[in-house]
């Protein structure tokens, strides 16, 4: 018998696949950075969801880190399209 | 229960906003879908954790991830879409309007 709960985080695993579909196949740069972005931020959901289920809170600290980690990460790679070097 | 309704309206707003990344034609378009949908269901889904725990040492760690997610993912989006524009990526088809070339003169 699964929880309403296992069913919520099954659905935002998926929504996480779904991104990774868009970094394989996106015709352009820009398209996979945007995949990367927007799947750094739901797994930050789906460790809210785990940190529910499991009733730990430090797996939110694992999300915070993830979302600044992938914050630095799209703002190097946007500073890396702009065509300057980084210590501009 | 309360905090699962906050999951569910956040889960739905993720769904909304992978189905722009996939079906939308143009990079800007995918971008401010995604953009917009997900950081509020995030934001909605650690509304319900907060609810969840309530004030505890995880609930106090999901009300702070609220704000850093918020400012850091609009940021970082907004970098991402310049970057774009100077990388030379062409509009959509069918867009009628670039406002942004124009101040770049």
């Amino acid at each position: 018998m699964m929880n309403y709960l296992d069913i919520l985080l099954y659905i935002q695993i998926g929504l996480s696949a779904i991104c990774l579909y868009r970094i394989i196949r996106g015709p352009t740069i820009p398209d996979r950075m945007v995949g990367v972005d927007i799947f750094g931020i739901l797994v930050v959901g789906v460790c809210a969801i785990i940190s529910i289920q499991t009733e730990k809170s430090f797996i939110l600290d694992i999300g915070i880190a993830w979302i600044i980690l992938s914050f630095i990460g799209t703002l190097t790679l946007a500073k890396y399209l702009t065509g300057k070097k980084l210590n501009e | 229960m309360i905090s699962l309704i906050f999951i569910t309206i956040g889960i739905v707003f993720n769904l909304l906003g992978c189905i722009g990344i996939i079906r939308l034609p143009d990079t800007y378009n995918r971008l401010q879908a995604a953009t917009k949908c997900v950081t509020l269901g995030c934001c909605s889904i650690l509304t319900g954790v907060f609810f969840q725990f309530g004030i505890s040492d995880a609930g106090l760690k999901a009300l702070i991830a609220i704000p850093v997610l918020f400012f850091t993912s609009t940021v970082a989006a907004h970098a991402l879409i310049r970057g774009t524009y100077h990388f030379g990526i062409k509009l959509g088809e069918k867009s009628v309007k670039d406002d942004y070339k124009e101040t770049l003169k």
